[in-house]
């Protein structure tokens, strides 16, 4: 079976980064870097499908292969291996990163043509694409977290990766900073989600933990505690409230790593966790609530700020953000596989987004604000088709594929009797279908708003490929997903495939399906309705006459503002925790606890045995008879104590 | 009767004494006589402890390769040395990063080559020494010995301000090498009330030191642990230490933060642990405390340091908060990776200032406000140094992450502290170290390049990406596979646990 050497999947990119890292300098020949670099992706991709369907031939029960390498920390009963495991749910991702990632790859080859730093590009990325296999295939949460932080270095370095260029008010040095900074927050709470899960179970294999925790009886505050650790670390790699500042920052990168580490897999790694460990999270009343609620928050949240930004990677990265939210919104509802459904079509959408702002920004000489852009259907034909694709699957308009996958989770929240936030999700998604056509139409539609000296054109086949391709699933990617109420006996079709995944979980789960199937049309209609409202809305605005949202802006300056600057967050952690921190350990605890406290005792105590011995040295006269006056004193004094 | 292959132990501590002694011999002029004829000493010194190390079998309780002779028999003070796999692994740190040291000398001392060399050898013996002792007296030696040579390395070679260095460096350690000699004494009078006769034998001194008195064993622990407290060093006795590293050389603060401050926590661990365990198991949450406060204060301070040299001597602080923790937590997991930081933090700090060292050859400064944007001209240095300041961090799939892990998660369910909050702090760390040292790096090697003096920085030259090499590969050998030095150290750990609290200790035969 080739699902048995499955780890090759995972050992070439690693290859590729070898290769490229250490002679890409030496070589220069882009094509070769590129092909190189492409390829390894390419071949982990061809193992993924063929995996795929060999597993899918088997019987249900049997879908679950462990390759174990070799052992990699073993102390007492802790016992971890580099050992990988193939099942549904890792497959799905599998295939989603290294699919959308050999796109990407090649897409590359174009965008990044003539940068110096080309094959230390393509070297980050085949290590990117490394690390995030073994996050997804580890059989072990300590190997995840491998995965988890080593994606945090690749995208630490992207972002970074034209180090000494200036990026908003600061630098694309520091903006890859905070998202490791940001990441490592939450890789605190994974860490001691880890810990209290060794404590609880003894052991830290997915296989064994999740196991034991359907058959001993849990204490809640410890299962609430742990999968809530577990969800810091989700928040903080997923963008999620209250760590998600790091995501628009990390706009500073590349396009095509926008595309890859920041939309379409890194950011749903979170996700991804939360799903693996699905049969924790639902024995823990407290953090489902608290998943499904900052979800749901912060797909609004984000959402409402991406309606005024005009760069055109932030509203996208914003846009991000929010759609994360729907997934945790899911998740955090029970609706584990809907989740893991729009994390899927969503590396579709978002990824083409990207890839074609990508196109955009090049056709436009770097510009990214979309108020000097403006009817480039003309100039760039293909980017304007697969972009209207991607906005129209994104604002959930049928039967593409944003369609389905949102509508399950709006759905399933409205069936588990979560109103408010079904809600929230509904107004979500009119804003989102508003945002992306503001952005659509202030880019490619109506006159020309940039000077007449760029010529835009459009980019070579080698991005316009993948971006075809990705329409296409942009596109269909929806039909494997298509709800039980339209295909009827044979159900949905990735819910099944995923069913064994989520089996313990959903002993866990009461709900109570009062709702018909009629119900089910009704809301899919209403949420078509707010698709729709949105686009006519950013039509109508930003196409047809664009007064009233002149004025409105000028009549909510101040809310305007507030959404401008993204509700100050940045500001107001810089001001709550990082001066303070910066300050004290400056102020404080260095010049005045180390210097001048504990430095000044030791060299005061050194001063006063000097000065002492000065006194004390006086003594030494040389003079005999008064060493031996001074002895008779003592002599008599001895004798005087001894006697009373 | 002893076996041939246990004086290759004896060999191995005294090697570098003798090749110091024939260094006097050669002639001062030929500096590159000198410098190989140290490098080869240290080599062949690192091949014997290979033999150690291939040699010990880590299924095997107790110390090996024991070699005991009389020595001063009116106080039955005995040359006794032996290792178990916790000195092993020390051992072997000590001889790796010698030659290692010694090579990066090669351009950077230029002045009295052959006295600096003798010094270097000399140093080498007393730290191999002190790993090796069995007999108390015997490791007092060696760790005043090697007190003299650090000195005058510091207090010649060093920068503008070594003698204040020099001095405060020596009084600090004077002042709790003095006690912990009166409680070397007091344990050996304390023999001859039991036993009848006088002795420091280590093996013999942890089976009477627990009758003592309740008060007489706490006065004693203090002692013993404040001196490898101050060593190690403890928050709040760790002032000497930015000092000492930011006017040593190079190799210096290399052999200073690599093995020296490992005296203190082997001592920790070996002598207050076993002799004292009653003590131990009750001063534990204490001194936990202290190691979590270091954890903490050492990354705040290092964050604010200006100088390169001294951020990483805080950090220094802040990665020995880690292995008191883990020594104090007493549990398999946390020691293990008490031991393996130690060694990490020999690697990886001792990188750090090797790569501090060679920008300072070239600039004459270690500001971080003096750079930026460096990476344009020297890709490799900055790669290499990306890599250290990653292992340093923490990241998975590189050594630190090992070490920290296993403390942190040792520490969590530890009997003896017995709660979550000091993982909990000690965790913040991992927060911390990404904060000051992400924040120089980019300083030092992001940005545009606009100090003209770094315009025509020349990157590092084959001999210092060869004496770093080593290090790299060691790096990533334990981040990836730690198993080759967890299994030497592993039954040597669970048996100093067991001998200090056999009842909280559960041992689990795999």
């Amino acid at each position: 079976m080739i699902t048995n050497y499955f780890y090759i999947a995972v050992i070439l990119p690693f290859i590729g980064f070898l290769f490229n890292g250490l002679l890409g300098s030496r070589i220069k020949n882009e094509k070769i870097i590129g092909w190189i670099g492409s390829g390894v992706v390419g071949i982990a991709f061809l193992i993924a499908v063929f995996s795929f369907i060999e597993v899918i031939s088997l019987p249900v029960g049997e879908r679950k292969i462990i390759i174990p390498l070799f052992k990699w920390i073993a102390v007492e009963r802790l016992d971890i291996s580099f050992s990988y495991l193939i099942d549904p749910l890792s497959l799905v991702m599998a295939l989603v990163v290294t699919g959308v990632g050999f796109l990407i790859h090649i897409y590359s080859i174009g965008y990044m043509h003539g940068d110096k730093g080309f094959w230390r590009f393509f070297a980050y990325l085949n290590l990117f694409i490394f690390m995030m296999m073994n996050l997804i295939l580890a059989d072990n949460f300590v190997l995840m977290f491998l995965g988890w932080e080593g994606v945090g270095l690749c995208s630490y370095l992207l972002i970074g990766f034209w180090y000494d260029r200036k990026f908003d008010k600061s630098t694309t040095a520091d903006a890859a900073k905070k998202a490791f900074i940001v990441n490592r927050v939450g890789d605190f709470g994974f860490l001691l989600g880890m810990f209290l899960i060794y404590k609880t179970f003894e052991s830290l294999n997915f296989e064994e933990v999740f196991v034991l925790a359907t058959k001993i009886p849990l204490n809640e505050v410890t299962i609430t505690l742990i999968t809530l650790f577990l969800f810091i670390g989700a928040t903080g790699k997923s963008a999620q409230i209250p760590l998600y500042v790091w995501l628009p920052d990390a706009m500073a990168g590349p396009t095509p790593v926008s595309a890859l580490i920041h939309a379409a897999t890194m950011v749903t790694a979170g996700v991804y966790m939360v799903s693996r460990c699905s049969v924790l999270f639902v024995q823990s009343e407290v953090t489902m609530m608290i998943v499904a609620v900052v979800g749901a928050f912060t797909a609004i949240f984000a959402a409402s700020m991406g309606l005024v930004q005009n760069d055109i990677k932030k509203i996208l990265a914003y846009s991000t953000i929010s759609q994360l939210g729907y997934m945790f919104l899911a998740s955090g509802v029970g609706a584990f596989s809907a989740a893991i459904f729009h994390l899927t079509t969503h590396a579709f959408f978002k990824a083409l987004l990207f890839l074609g702002a990508g196109s955009v920004i090049h056709a436009m000489h770097e510009e990214q604000n979309i108020k000097n852009m403006g009817g480039l259907k003309t100039y760039l034909p293909t980017t304007y088709k697969t972009f209207l694709v991607a906005s129209l699957a994104i604002a959930g308009i049928p039967p593409l594929s944003g369609f389905f996958s949102k509508d399950e989770i709006l759905w399933e929240t409205y069936a588990s009797g979560y109103y408010v936030l079904y809600l929230i999700g509904l107004i979500t998604a009119l804003m989102t279908a508003f945002y992306v056509f503001r952005l659509f139409n202030l880019t490619f539609e109506g006159k020309p708003r940039f000077p007449s000296h760029i010529h835009p054109h459009e980019s070579p086949k080698v991005m316009t490929v993948p971006l075809i391709i990705l329409a296409i699933l942009s596109a269909i990617g929806g039909f494997i997903g298509i709800p039980e109420v339209f295909s009827g006996e044979k159900g949905n079709l990735f819910k099944n495939w995923l069913h064994p995944i989520y089996e313990p979980a959903e002993t866990y789960l009461f709900h109570v399906n009062l709702h018909s199937h009629a119900t089910e049309i009704l809301l899919m209609i209403i949420s078509v309705l707010a698709g729709v409202a949105g686009i006519l809305m950013a039509r109508h605005f930003y196409l047809k006459s664009i007064k009233p949202i002149d004025w409105a802006i000028s009549k909510f300056k101040k809310l305007y503002n507030v959404l401008f600057n993204k509700y100050y967050v940045d500001e107001i952690y810089d001001l709550l925790i990082v001066t303070p921190i910066v300050k004290v350990s400056e102020k404080f605890l260095w010049k005045i606890n180390d210097t001048l406290l504990i430095d000044g005792f030791i060299n005061g105590t050194a001063e006063i045995i000097n000065d002492l011995a000065k006194v004390i040295r006086k003594v030494q006269t040389g003079i005999v008879q008064f060493y031996a006056l001074i002895m008779i004193f003592g002599i008599t004094l001895i004798i005087f104590l001894l006697l009373i | 009767m002893m076996p041939m292959k246990n004086y290759i132990l004896t060999l191995t501590i005294f090697l570098p004494l003798i090749g110091a002694v024939l260094l006097l011999f050669i002639n001062n002029e030929k500096k590159n006589l000198l410098r190989y004829f140290s490098l080869i000493i240290s080599v062949i010194t690192f091949i014997l402890s290979l033999g150690l190390f291939f040699g010990y079998r880590d299924n095997q309780v107790g110390f090996q390769f024991v070699t005991k002779f009389e020595w001063i028999k009116s106080l039955n003070i005995s040359y006794h040395i032996g290792i178990d796999g916790i000195s092993l692994l020390l051992i072997l740190l000590t001889t790796f990063l010698t030659p290692i040291t010694i090579l990066s000398t090669w351009e950077s001392i230029q002045t009295k080559v052959k006295e600096f060399l003798f010094f270097f050898l000399v140093l080498e013996t007393g730290m191999i020494g002190v790993f090796a002792s069995l007999d108390l007296f015997l490791f007092y030696i060696f760790w005043e010995a090697m007190l003299i040579p650090m000195y005058f390395i510091i207090g010649i070679w060093g920068g503008e301000n070594r003698i204040y260095a020099a001095i405060k460096f020596f009084l600090y350690t004077m002042f709790g090498s003095l006690l912990m000699l009166v409680a070397i004494i007091a344990l050996g009078v304390s023999a001859m009330n039991q036993l009848g006769y006088f002795t420091t034998d280590y093996t013999v001194l942890k089976t009477i030191s627990s009758n003592l008195l309740y008060s007489t064993q706490l006065l004693m622990f203090l002692a013993f642990a404040l001196s490898f407290a101050i060593k190690v060093p403890v928050f709040p006795f760790h002032t000497w230490l930015p000092d000492a590293h930011v006017e040593a050389p190079t190799a210096g603060s290399v052999i200073l933060a690599g093995v020296l401050l490992k005296m203190g926590t082997y001592g920790l661990l070996r002598f207050c642990l076993t002799l004292f365990p009653q003590i131990s198991i009750d001063l534990a949450p204490y001194l936990s405390v202290l190691g979590i406060i270091g954890i903490i204060y050492g990354a705040l301070v290092s964050m604010v340091q200006p100088d390169m040299k001294k951020l990483i001597a805080y950090s220094s602080v802040s990665h020995l908060g880690f292995v008191v923790l883990g020594i104090f937590a007493m549990t398999i997991e946390s020691a293990q990776g008490a031991l393996i930081q130690m060694i990490n933090h020999g690697l990886s700090t001792g990188a750090l200032f090797l790569l501090v060292g060679m920008i300072y050859d070239r600039r004459h400064t270690r500001l971080i406000s003096e750079f930026g944007g460096i990476a344009k001209v020297v890709p490799i240095y900055s790669t290499i140094l990306l890599i250290v300041s990653l292992s340093s961090i923490g990241l998975p799939g590189l050594n630190g992450f090992i070490g920290e892990f296993l403390i942190l998660i040792g520490t969590f369910k530890s009997s003896v502290l017995n709660s979550y909050w000091y993982a909990a702090f000690a965790a913040t760390g991992v927060i911390f170290a990404a904060v000051y040292l992400l924040w120089m790096y980019q300083r030092v090697v992001f940005g545009k390049l606009e100090n003209q003096h770094n315009k025509d920085l020349k990157d590092l030259n084959s001999r210092e990406i060869g004496l770093l090499l080593p290090i790299l590969l060691l790096i990533v050998w334990i981040g990836i596979y730690p198993s080759t030095f967890l299994n030497k150290s592993e039954l040597s750990i669970k048996n100093i646990l067991k001998e200090v609290n056999p009842t909280k200790v559960e041992l689990i035969k795999k």
